[in-house]
């Protein structure tokens, strides 16, 4: 599950700028309301800081190589996940909902206790398998737009090619929403959490006395 | 957390330690060799100008295998483009790039050149491919740029173009290519790809005949295939077992580049 996680963060910072380079191609996605354009994906001085313009085949190249890396490593994370039993620590149950809802007013420092949790938080749990989903959902929505004909199914699921392609977009902003705040939130928790995600291990402090707890490779 | 311990305190923070060292030395150098790896990829040199050109070596190599993947698993002659009522083609249809079909053509002097195997040249006049039977096409053209619209386009498919002119043999081969008359734009094509029922070699563009700048007289419309297979004003057709040239596969874009 760490291996996972891990290497997942290159691929996918290759596949947002590969998909990068291909979407400046056609940057047409704007946040418009009531005639009134609040932002521009993406302004000229992004593109020209990240070395974007002109490279549409690169991209391509690129893009289509690290899907299969991609893919393949979402594929291991869900079979690892179901063969050790581990996703009933991750996946949302009937409590989560509210309980994530605690979670986040107890986070913003609005409520003083937490609700009682196991491995992950019910805000975690959520967020966690959403992520996932979106996951899978990149994978769909990119075959939908790679090869509108062969899966025009996919396509058709995902009403239309255009909607395809803005829901492939909209998954991509989603995943650099979700890093910014995972990665306030690994800060905040500290480091004897963020040795547990490279090391997978923690140092649990029981009464004055410390445990060693063997964590496996979660 | 604290480490406070009573008993051994040496022996867990000495644990403690050594498992840090090891965990963080192992993700240190694993990350090391991925860096180095993306590198490597990054600066890998360009493949031979041949068929294909312009793309980093071993992307070529995993464009290819791709393709063959997606070719052998996914394509299938049944599987149509969407098709949409005519009501719904655009009045103004897109126009990127006047590559090879720059100015006007005379379409009464215009002739189709066809290469037989047989070292046999046909030379086809445009009335002779109206005479055939015309297919009406609407669908959404793509482009490999991202963009798309649905576009109204009529001509003799390809498939029958093949069994009127007897070229049987030729359509056994594992590809045809076009060019256009001045020889700057040529694509290759797959026969499977040729071969698809909505393949069209077309003359006509929302009914009317086609204005230069959409490839007067004729012009390649093939919905499996991204706008840059779709050539404008074809001047010759060959077929081989081989990849015949293709612009855009020499400028670093995938040869197949199939939908």
């Amino acid at each position: 599950m760490r291996w996972t996680h891990w290497v997942n963060f290159p691929i996918l910072g290759i596949m947002i700028w590969s998909g990068l380079l291909i979407y400046w191609a056609n940057d047409v996605y704007t946040i418009t309301i009531f005639g009134h354009t609040f932002v521009r994906f993406f302004p000229q001085w992004f593109y020209d800081t990240l070395h974007i313009p002109q490279r549409l085949s690169e991209g391509m190249a690129f893009h289509f190589l690290f899907m299969w890396f991609f893919a393949l490593n979402g594929l291991c994370y869900v079979l690892y996940t179901l063969i050790t039993g581990d996703w009933r620590q991750l996946w949302p149950n009937r409590y989560s909902l509210k309980e994530a809802w605690q979670v986040l007013l107890h986070d913003l420092r609005i409520r003083k206790t937490a609700p009682p949790q196991g491995k992950y938080n019910a805000a975690q749990r959520i967020a966690y398998s959403a992520i996932i989903l979106m996951g899978a959902g990149s994978v769909f929505t990119g075959l939908a737009i790679y090869k509108p004909v062969q899966f025009y199914w996919l396509v058709w699921l995902m009403g239309g090619y255009h909607l395809a392609r803005i829901w492939h977009f909209m998954l991509t902003i989603g995943y650099v929403l979700f890093f910014m705040v995972h990665v306030v939130q690994v800060v905040l928790a500290g480091w004897n959490n963020f040795r547990s995600a490279v090391a997978g291990f923690e140092v649990i402090d029981e009464q004055s006395k410390a445990v060693l707890n063997e964590k496996e490779k979660h | 957390m604290k480490k406070k311990s009573i008993k051994k305190p040496l022996t867990i923070e000495q644990k403690i330690r050594r498992r840090e060292f090891l965990s963080f030395g192992i993700f240190g150098a694993l990350g090391v060799a991925a860096y180095s790896g993306w590198k490597w990829l990054y600066h890998a040199p360009e493949e031979a100008a041949g068929i294909t050109a312009g793309a980093r070596q071993p992307l070529r190599r995993a464009l290819n295998k791709t393709e063959l993947f997606f070719r052998r698993l996914t394509f299938n002659e049944s599987h149509l483009a969407k098709t949409y009522p005519v009501s719904m083609a655009a009045k103004t249809v897109r126009h990127n790039s006047d590559i090879g079909s720059e100015g006007d053509i005379d379409t009464a002097v215009w002739k189709l050149e066809v290469k037989k195997l047989n070292g046999q040249k046909l030379f086809i006049g445009f009335d002779e491919i109206k005479a055939l039977p015309k297919t009406d096409l609407v669908f959404d053209f793509k482009c490999v740029e991202g963009w798309d619209q649905i576009q109204h386009w009529g001509g003799v498919t390809f498939a029958e173009f093949v069994k009127h002119f007897g070229l049987q043999t030729e359509a056994k081969l594992g590809y045809v290519g076009l060019m256009t008359p001045d020889k700057g734009y040529y694509v290759g094509i797959d026969m499977p790809s040729a071969l698809h029922p909505q393949t069209v070699l077309a003359y006509e563009m929302n009914g009317q005949p086609l204005a230069a700048q959409h490839g007067k007289p004729l012009r390649l419309i093939i919905p499996v295939k991204y706008g840059i297979k779709n050539l404008k004003r074809i001047g010759s057709i060959n077929f081989s077992d081989r990849r015949p040239p293709d612009y855009w596969a020499e400028q670093g874009y995938d040869y197949y580049s199939g939908l």
